[in-house]
Order: C-alpha cells, then sequence, then structure tokens
C-alpha cells in the first residue's frame, strides 16, 4: 500500500492508530488473495476513547470467532476484552478473506491478528515513551494504561489526534503462553446479550425505507423446464410488481406475508426430466459411474493379504438446515450495490454479485450481519444475487429471504458416499493391509491413521461431479465424518475378528502420541471396561484427525430390541486442538458437533427421486431433538506446544464410527449404512 | 378481512389495521418492527417464532392476527424488564445456551411459558416441554441446563 492508498484507508476505518499486517507468503497463497487492500490481512484502529476496533473478513455464525479473535486482540495489546469492538465481513472495511470455513479462522487468520496486536503494543510503547519522557524498557501496559509506575497514559490519550497508520510484517513479538491472561480463560461470547434479547440482527432484521419483499417462482424439481406462464392475476393486486426477466419470474410485495399471497396467484406448468437415481439406489450409480478411481495413495503392495475382510459403507445426502434460511438484502444507489447476507464468504459474494451484473467490484458493497448457521451451506449466496438482480431492476430495496422450502431445494447438499475397504489383520493383532476405496465423499480424512505397511487409497466420484442431481457443497467437514465412519468401523471389525479389546486394538496400531493419549483421555473419562466385542455393554470409542485437531470420542447406547431405536446415552470427547483461546467456545463447538452428529447418524438423510426433492421441512427431515441429546463431557487434553488447531469440525467427524461401533457392541449387529434408523437396525438385527 | 385489532404487546396497548388473517409473526417483524422473533419454518415444527399469548406459548407462524385479539402477547422484546434481564435470560448467558442466536428466541419463549405455569419442573419434562423446538449448532445441553438452573 502506498502512502497517498494508505491515507484514503485510514479516512475510510477513521482516525487514531491503525496498525496494519501483512500475512506470511504461505498463507496468502494459501488463501489466493486479491481485491483491496492488497498488502493486508489484518488491521486494527485504537481510537482516542482507547476502544479498539479489529477488521475481519470472517464471518460470525455462531462458531464464536466473534469472541475468540477478540481475545487474541486483546491478550496482545494488553486491553481489556470489553475494549474490542469487532468489525466482521464488511467489504468496504475489512481485509479480504476466502470465506469461513474450514476451521481455518484461528488457525489462519488468528497469528494475524497476534500480529497486528502485537506490533500495535509496541506502537503504543513507543509514543508512550515519547509522551512521558521515559525510557520504553522501563514501561509495562496493563488494561490499555502504559506506565513506568510513576507516570501512566492511557492507550486513548495516546491515540487522540493522531494519524498514524504502521504497516509492519508478521514478526512482532507474541505474549508467551505462561503469560496469557485473556488467551485460554474461560470466556462467555461477546454476543451474549444481543442474542438473548432479540437484538442480535441477521440479513432479514435490515429494514430499509421503500423496501419490498421477494418472492422468486421456482421449478418443481431440479432440472424442469417452464412450459407455460400465467401472471395476469398477481399483477392484479394491488402494490405487488412482477418481474419477468429471463428466467427470473418473481413477485415483490410491500410485506413477506403479501409476496407469498401474490406467488400464489401465479399459474407455471413445467416438465421434469426423467430421474437418474433416487436416494436408495444412489449407491449403485456412484459404483457404476464412478470410473477408473484416482489413485492417491499407495503404500507397499495391498494385493495379496491373506483373510482379507471386505466391508462397503454407506451414507446419504444431507442438508445443512441452519435455522436461519438464505436471506440477503440488496440497495441499488447512485450506480452502487449494497448488500446485507447471510453468507459465509463476504467477498466471494461480491465477486459473484458483480459478475452477474456487469458491475465493478469497487460498487458493491457486501455486509454481513450475524449469521444464524451456516455449515458450509452459506458459502455460495445464490440469495444474495437473486436480491441484487431485483434490487436493480425495481430500482427500491429489496429483500430474498427463502422460505424453508427453498432452503431445502437450493441450499448445497453434502454428497452421499460409498465406501469400500479390503483390509487384514495379522496373528499379533497388528494391522497388515488397507485398501480404500471411496466414491462420492471425497478424501477429506481417508488416510488410514494407524500403522500400517501396505496401503492404497482410490477416490472415485469427486464431489464437485456433476453426478449428483442438485447442487452438492461442503457440510461441516466435508466427507471427513464418512470417511472415518468406514476406517473406524473397520478398526473395530477387525479388532473384533482378533478377539481383541477395540482401545486395546487401536493402541497397539499407532505409535502417534497424540492419537493414544486423546483414545486413552477419552476411554478413561468413560470408564472403559476391556473386553474384546461385543461386550454387551453398548460402549464404543473412535477417533480421527481433521483441522490438525486430534480428537476421539467414546460413547454408551442402549438400543431398543422392540422398535430398533436407538438412544445414545453419553459421550466422552478428548481433543487436543493445541493452544486453547477459549475453553468456553471450544467445548461449545464440540458439543455442537457431537450434537448434530446425532442427525447424520440416526436419522438424517435427504429423500429424492432425481432432481425431485422430496423432504421441504422439518416434518420429514428428521434434525436432532433434546430428547436425543446424550450426557456430553468435553475433555481439552492440554497442549500449549502446539498453535492453536481448528475447532468447529473435528468432533463431529467421529460419531457415526463410535455410534455405530457402540450398537456391534450392545446387539452384535455390524451397521454399515447411516443413518442407522429404527427401520435399519430392525432390519439388521432380524 | 381488513381490520383494526387490539391487543397488548408487551405490557403496552396495541393496535394494527390491517388483514386480521395474516399470521401473527409477519404483522409483529413488520408492521411492529420487531424483529426478535424468527421465521424458521413457516409451518409450526421449528419453533423459532414462539411468542407467549396470555402467557401460552404458540408458534406466531400459524397465529392469525384475529386470535390474539383482545389478549396479551408477550415476545423476546418484552422479556427484559427496566434494562434488567429475565433470569432465564441471564442463565442463558451464564451457560452459553445459544451459538448462532437464531433460535434463541424461540427457545427462551417457550421456555417463560412453560416455567410461568410449572415453576419447577423436573429435567425430564423440561426435555419433553422443549422437544418441539429445533436448534442446529447443538446447544441443546446447555440450554436444559440453563432452564433447570432456573426451574430449581
Amino acid at each position: 500500500m502506498n502512502a497517498l492508498d494508505r491515507r484514503a484507508f485510514c479516512k475510510l476505518v477513521g482516525g487514531g492508530v491503525v496498525i496494519l499486517v501483512t500475512a506470511k507468503p504461505s498463507e496468502l497463497q494459501a488463501q489466493q488473495r486479491r481485491g483491496y487492500p492488497e498488502d493486508l490481512n489484518a488491521y486494527l484502529r485504537i481510537d482516542e476513547n482507547g476502544r479498539v476496533t479489529l477488521f475481519s473478513g470472517k464471518i460470525e455464525m455462531g462458531q464464536g470467532v466473534h469472541t475468540s479473535l477478540a481475545q487474541m486482540a486483546a491478550e496482545e495489546l494488553g486491553v481489556p476484552l470489553e475494549s474490542i469492538t469487532m468489525c466482521m465481513g464488511d467489504t468496504d472495511q475489512c481485509p479480504w478473506d476466502a470465506g469461513t470455513w474450514g476451521s481455518l479462522s484461528t488457525r489462519m487468520f488468528g497469528p494475524a491478528v497476534r500480529a497486528a496486536s502485537a506490533e500495535a503494543r509496541t506502537v503504543m510503547l513507543k509514543l508512550a515513551s515519547e509522551t512521558l519522557r521515559v525510557p520504553r524498557e522501563t514501561l509495562v501496559v496493563r488494561n490499555g494504561v502504559v506506565t513506568d509506575g510513576k507516570k501512566s497514559v492511557t492507550y486513548g490519550e495516546l491515540a487522540k489526534g493522531k494519524q498514524i497508520a504502521r504497516l509492519v510484517d508478521e514478526k512482532a513479538v507474541l505474549r508467551a503462553v505462561k503469560d496469557f491472561t485473556v488467551i485460554g480463560r474461560p470466556t462467555k461470547r461477546v454476543d451474549s446479550r444481543e442474542k438473548v434479547t432479540g437484538r442480535a440482527k441477521y440479513a432479514g432484521d435490515v429494514r430499509l425505507p421503500g423496501m419490498l419483499y421477494a418472492r422468486i417462482l421456482r421449478p418443481p424439481a431440479h432440472g424442469a423446464t417452464r412450459t407455460s406462464l400465467d401472471t395476469a392475476k398477481a399483477k392484479a393486486i394491488d402494490g405487488v410488481t412482477v418481474v419477468e426477466r429471463d428466467d427470473l419470474v418473481a413477485v415483490l410485495a410491500p410485506t413477506p406475508d403479501g409476496a407469498a399471497e401474490a406467488l400464489a396467484m401465479i399459474k407455471a406448468e413445467w416438465t421434469k426430466p426423467a430421474a437418474a437415481f433416487d436416494h436408495e439406489s444412489v449407491a449403485d450409480a456412484f459404483v457404476k459411474n464412478g470410473g477408473a478411481g484416482d489413485v492417491k495413495t499407495t503404500k507397499g503392495d495391498v494385493g495379496a493379504a491373506a483373510n482379507a475382510i471386505e466391508t462397503t459403507f454407506r451414507t446419504g445426502y444431507l442438508a445443512h438446515a441452519p435455522m436461519e434460511p438464505h436471506t440477503a438484502v440488496a440497495e441499488w444507489k447512485d450506480g452502487r450495490m449494497t448488500i446485507w447476507a447471510s453468507t459465509q464468504s463476504p467477498f466471494g459474494t461480491r465477486a459473484r454479485v458483480a459478475q452477474t451484473l456487469g458491475l465493478d467490484e469497487s460498487n458493491v458493497r457486501v455486509l454481513t450481519p450475524f449469521v444464524g448457521g451456516g455449515f458450509g451451506g452459506k458459502s455460495a449466496a445464490n440469495q444474495a444475487v437473486e436480491a441484487a438482480r431485483l434490487a436493480q431492476i425495481a430500482g427500491k430495496p429489496v429483500m430474498v429471504a427463502w422460505t424453508r422450502g427453498e432452503e431445502f431445494f437450493f441450499d448445497t447438499f453434502g454428497p452421499a458416499s460409498v465406501i469400500r475397504v479390503v483390509s487384514s489383520v495379522d496373528d499379533r493383532g497388528k494391522i497388515a493391509s488397507w485398501d480404500y476405496h471411496v466414491y462420492g465423499a471425497g478424501e477429506r480424512s481417508s488416510e488410514v491413521l494407524y500403522d500400517v505397511p501396505n496401503v492404497r487409497l482410490t477416490s472415485y466420484v469427486p464431489r464437485s461431479s456433476k453426478l449428483h442431481p442438485f447442487a452438492t457443497g461442503p457440510w461441516r467437514a466435508p466427507g471427513a465424518g464418512m470417511n472415518v465412519f468406514a476406517r473406524e468401523s473397520q478398526i473395530d471389525i477387525m479388532a473384533a475378528k482378533a478377539k481383541v479389546d477395540p482401545l486395546e486394538f487401536r493402541l497397539r496400531n499407532t505409535t502417534d502420541a497424540r492419537l493414544r493419549k486423546v483414545l486413552t483421555a477419552a476411554a478413561d473419562a468413560l470408564g472403559w471396561k476391556p473386553g474384546a466385542g461385543p461386550t454387551g455393554q453398548g460402549r464404543a470409542i473412535a477417533a480421527s484427525v481433521d483441522a490438525g485437531t486430534y480428537c476421539a470420542l467414546a460413547a454408551e447406547v442402549a438400543v431398543d430390541k422392540k422398535t430398533g431405536a436407538i438412544q445414545v446415552k453419553r459421550v466422552v470427547a478428548a481433543q487436543d486442538m493445541g493452544i486453547v483461546i477459549n475453553p468456553t467456545g471450544a467445548k461449545m463447538q464440540m458439543e455442537g458437533c457431537i450434537t448434530m452428529g446425532l442427525g447424520y447418524v440416526l436419522s438424517e438423510e435427504l429423500k429424492f427421486h432425481g432432481g425431485d426433492i422430496a423432504d421441504r421441512n422439518f416434518d420429514t427431515y428428521e434434525l436432532p431433538r433434546f430428547s436425543a441429546v446424550p450426557r456430553i463431557e468435553t475433555l481439552l487434553i492440554k497442549n500449549d506446544d502446539l498453535a492453536p488447531q481448528g475447532g468447529g469440525e473435528p468432533a463431529i467427524v467421529p460419531m457415526g464410527a463410535v455410534i455405530a461401533n457402540a450398537v456391534f457392541d450392545a446387539t452384535g449387529v455390524r451397521m454399515l449404512r447411516l443413518p442407522m434408523t429404527p427401520a435399519r437396525v430392525l432390519a439388521a438385527m432380524a | 378481512m381488513k381490520r383494526k385489532i387490539d391487543f397488548k404487546l408487551n405490557g403496552k396497548p396495541a393496535a394494527v389495521d390491517t388483514d386480521d388473517q395474516r399470521a401473527l409473526l409477519w404483522v409483529l417483524r413488520g408492521d411492529l418492527e420487531l424483529t426478535g422473533t424468527k421465521y424458521g419454518c413457516g409451518e409450526g415444527v421449528c419453533g423459532a417464532c414462539t411468542v407467549a399469548v396470555d402467557g401460552v406459548a404458540m408458534r406466531s407462524c400459524q397465529t392469525p392476527l384475529a386470535n390474539v385479539e383482545g389478549k396479551s402477547v408477550t415476545t423476546i422484546e418484552g422479556l427484559e424488564r427496566d434494562g434488567k434481564l429475565h433470569p432465564l435470560q441471564q442463565a442463558f448467558i451464564d451457560h452459553g445456551a445459544f451459538q448462532c442466536g437464531y433460535c434463541t428466541s424461540g427457545m427462551l419463549m417457550n421456555a417463560w411459558a412453560f416455567l410461568q405455569k410449572t415453576p419447577h419442573p423436573s429435567r425430564a419434562a423440561i426435555v419433553q416441554e422443549m422437544d418441539a423446538n429445533l436448534c442446529r449448532c447443538g446447544a441443546h445441553q446447555r440450554i436444559l441446563s440453563a432452564i433447570a438452573e432456573v426451574a430449581k
């Protein structure tokens, strides 16, 4: 950033002391950065009231980074947490960011926040030294006050009347773990009060003068073609505007229910394409259309395994089903488009809107209020493009708020998968070979994890494949839960065959200290009673590594042999995620993962016939409810030698395997397909 | 039918001149600009739009405005009194009983109405009463603990 740009930039973010930080080259590449501002990835401002504003392209969707990023800044700056204000997901003010996903906020953006904040502390110390006329070495910072023990000055006083911008690379000296006073302390969320009073604003809560609510004419199935259209009755309604532009047919009305009524007056006929497969035949379709596959890993020779065990696992398509459906408000004014969107990717949304409308990105601003859950589903932001198109056509602000039915249709779905494993175990209870074939789920967490001399991994049907009858996309830890369901189930199958306790079998097959530690910790906390399965106890263990974090889950279940219903009684999670920024936030994420995980494990599976989606609301697509939630205990394994790792996804990953393994331990029946519905459990036990 | 409907809203008189068959949810969020009550499913199967009508939890997306005529409606905005949080709200903060916050208004209103008529329920009774309210983030265990603390 040259001097002129920097002045313009400071004017935009406001006066005071502004600290800008550049990222490490590897991270630059990882994020494929582009756009304004060119050379930074984090910045903060200290104003004359001593308030610190931290700017971040990340968004808050419930995962708690609003709090943990503020904690990191407060720690390094030496200010109270309360003096930090977060400005997130505003493309005009915040540094470019690829998107909020992959448990990356703390891992990737965190170091930049800490560096910027540490550098800011250094700058403030220098200013204080000049102001107080004492040597810098004698000064310390506490709660935003710089002092040498005799004289003192506040950050606010130092920032007063200043217009300083400091650009630094990421080399500032960070505070040591032993000195932490904010990082590592269990902290209540900074968005608490807004969220319990109804004051927290989401995209659907934005109100602009003259704003209209849109409803869009939708096809009955993906791939359907419209053969007739009659909008006369809708046009006749007072106050309703009908938009017909290419493929876009919509009604605009002053109220959302008014728009729904007008949409119901539109008559359209459609033809649906023939269905290639449905939720039952999808597995055959994947295997038939999988092609030769792509061999990702080979080690040794998997060809000649004696007494090989072959197992095929499968899982269905999954809806993200955030409680807040996709919503956006767009305002077209003086050649500029401003959009408030529920999105995980404000900068991606800006690029898509600019491209669709033929605008320069500098004329599109995306703001991200609180997002009501994302789980990977709010990455594409099609609703923002729809709102922008309609606002431009109408010349008035327009809100597009997807109904639940639209959410269950236009949301991207986590892809179904088929996984075939052929593995063998020797007479010492050591895994001898591992030949792994994955269709649909992709390769995340498909590594064998244990010490195996002969390994092959082949992946068929990438996640992005056009094979799917509707759009697919990342679903919390994309594909990892499916791969680990297969792997950790197969490990248990081998342990049972070798007549070895499943915990002992895992420990026998790994020298990885972090893995051994989480396995042992989870088992101990559960009160593990050794024994080769099935023991009848209904207890089990499974582990995975995801987003740099090791997680082991131990669980206890009861299976109703009359109904086939699985009641999960207890889940204990042990997680090693390196330095923990906010233990409370980390535990909330672990509990959230385990609870959400109950869904894809026990009840969730999208039902469809080709592009025709059968599940359009929560009456048939079953989310986990209070009555399904077990007692959840979470343990954080201390590992302060490791930088903070991911926390939003790891604990959901072993859920399928740990519950399937526990069902086996309870009943002797091995469940090979998720979700394990009562009907499937009954069928397996018959 | 378009007409004037009078009712009490968070303790104060309110009047709306509109079609009396409109869903209370849209009247609250639009005409009355109380956006704390959320749309989640539109069919009364998720609980995000829960409000209390004469102290009873109702799905506002399924409640025609005519049904609240002359009655007392309480929304999430009505729980706080003189800047002081209701004990349930405080318990939700203390227990970290939310993540994205979108289902939170409905959770609080459902629990609030329940505790009005049953001040000291068992944990099992709380589970049963809250079972039709959905949360996707998985804050369930903390929501139960927060309600249980107030129900002691």
